[in-house]
């Protein structure tokens, strides 16, 4: 069942990983964003904005240089094989962290609250913010999303009920909350965004199961009819909105809504909304059997 | 589409309005939190120039240094509404000439705006390698040492720098106007009529 892990490969693959996070976005999202700027109308700023991105994707991508300056906070979401060191494995992100920042492609972006001195090499406190999970299966997954702060800033909580959006305990409360939260947002989360929602929990979990949303594909769908149906709700809700690509105005305000769920406790209900930008960096590693496939 | 060169004079920027489609060329100089702080409580004599007639870029490059000349690797513009404290002020100190960021700012910067000569130039959060592309050389770093990469302010020579006018000397802004719009939707929204 346990596999062997060699360390200076595998800090070899981080790195990878964290090339291709920082540098090319994944397929599904430049989907969305060229279906998007099909959908506005020619010679609108909404249009415009979007073909601009779909061009600095290309270039990132070509030149191996960061879509975006706001390399963000690192979250990885390991899932291990029992028998794997979780020691070795931040070891190893960390090294590979380190690198990344060295050339370039990752901004120096830890920044001390207590003496404002940025450590210049990623490393910190919870950075790279790194989340483990032991499985069953004999694999070892390593899923990486780079998020910026522009958007981890317009991100919010909400307590239910609320009396002001007239949300009570129940998934329309929930739906409010959302619309009430992506409206706040703006352009301000650099627009269009994909909204991962974490329903229940207490406040630190709440968040955590919204950050996890972002793991998923946009194309998928829910496991959970109910959430599923929210999800396609919101998604199409939250586009009549009219804030748009920027905040210039447009039909595309989201590219995605993603919504999960976690027990808590009888006296609490949260809403977490994690905001992610247009530019959502998000890919994997996996390694079997020797063999690594990124995805 | 509207050539904006700089230094740029008041009439000039008068002359844009609410909606412009902007390529930017000249030389201005990137400032974001430190930065800010520091203009305001310091007041430093040496970085006038740099300022007047010019813009201030909210952006925390990528940088790269090969045999001791610096180049911008990503390039995009950081949430200008933290600045909103500082910029009414360092626009009328230091007649700076507008602002490139995103998100737009509040009523102390559009007013101050109006009263001198200014406007909000907004980029594509995230176009960083493209926006990279049209720094054509960087002229000079100041305060490196102490606010470190993203926040030092870095002067920065631009050709064809894509911006559209968000705020413009007029007192208009076009983020009050989008938020009025959508605001109106998603009170529809939360509170349906029955």
């Amino acid at each position: 069942m346990a596999i062997h892990l060699e360390e200076s490969a595998l800090a070899d693959q981080v790195y990878e990983l964290i090339t291709r996070a920082s540098t090319d976005l994944p397929p599904d999202v430049v989907t969305a964003i060229r279906a998007a700027r099909d959908r506005e109308d020619p010679g609108t700023p909404a249009r415009n904005v979007l073909g601009m991105l779909l061009q600095n994707i290309d270039l990132a991508r070509e030149n191996h240089t960061p879509i975006c300056q706001d390399t963000g906070t690192n979250i990885y979401h390991v899932h291990y094989p029992g028998g794997v060191s979780t020691l070795t494995l931040k070891k190893v992100i960390r090294e590979a962290t380190v690198r990344a920042t060295e050339d370039s492609l990752l901004r120096p972006n830890a920044v001390d609250p207590v003496s404002g001195k940025n450590s210049g090499n990623n490393l910190g406190t919870e950075n790279p913010f790194m989340y483990f999970e032991e499985w069953e299966e004999d694999r070892l997954r390593i899923d990486l999303v780079l998020k910026g702060g522009g958007c981890e800033n317009v991100s919010a909580q909400y307590k239910l009920p609320d009396s002001s959006l007239e949300a009570g305990r129940d998934l329309n409360g929930v739906y409010k909350t959302i619309v009430d939260a992506v409206n706040n947002a703006q352009g301000l989360g650099c627009a269009p965004g994909i909204i991962g929602v974490g329903i229940g929990g207490d406040r630190a979990t709440s968040h955590l199961t919204a950050k996890k949303q972002l793991f998923r594909k946009l194309d998928d769908t829910n496991s959970d009819p109910d959430l599923a149906e929210l999800e396609d709700r919101l998604y199409r809700d939250l586009n009549s909105l009219g804030i748009g690509p920027m905040g210039f105005g447009g039909k595309t305000t989201v590219l995605g809504v993603k919504i999960g769920a976690a027990h808590r406790v009888p006296a609490s209900y949260f809403v977490s909304v994690a905001y992610m930008c247009w530019a959502y960096r998000r890919h994997s590693l996996t390694l079997q059997n020797g063999e690594v496939i990124y995805d | 589409m509207i050539e904006l060169k700089l230094p740029a004079s008041e009439e000039t920027i008068r002359s844009l309005n609410l909606g412009d489609e902007v390529r930017i060329s000249g030389t201005m100089i990137t400032a974001r939190d430190a930065a800010h702080k520091y203009l305001i409580e310091e007041d430093p004599e040496f970085i006038r120039p740099y300022l007047e007639n010019s813009l201030i870029y909210h952006c925390g490059p990528v940088v790269k240094q090969t045999d001791g000349e610096w180049s911008f690797v990503a390039a995009g513009p950081t949430t200008s509404i933290r600045e909103e404290p500082y910029e009414g002020t360092i626009i009328r100190n230091y007649q700076v000439r507008g602002i490139i960021g995103k998100g737009g700012m509040a009523d102390g910067t559009l007013q101050a705006m109006h009263d001198y000569g200014a406007v909000y130039l907004h980029a594509i959060g995230g176009l960083a390698s493209l926006l990279a592309e049209s720094v054509k050389q960087v002229k000079d770093v100041f305060m490196l040492e102490e606010f470190g990469v993203p926040e030092a302010m870095w002067v920065i020579e631009v050709e064809d720098f894509p911006a559209v006018v968000t705020m413009d000397s007029h007192q208009q802004s076009l983020h009050t106007q989008i938020k009025a719009k959508s605001g109106e939707v998603a009170n529809r929204l939360i509170h349906p009529v029955a």
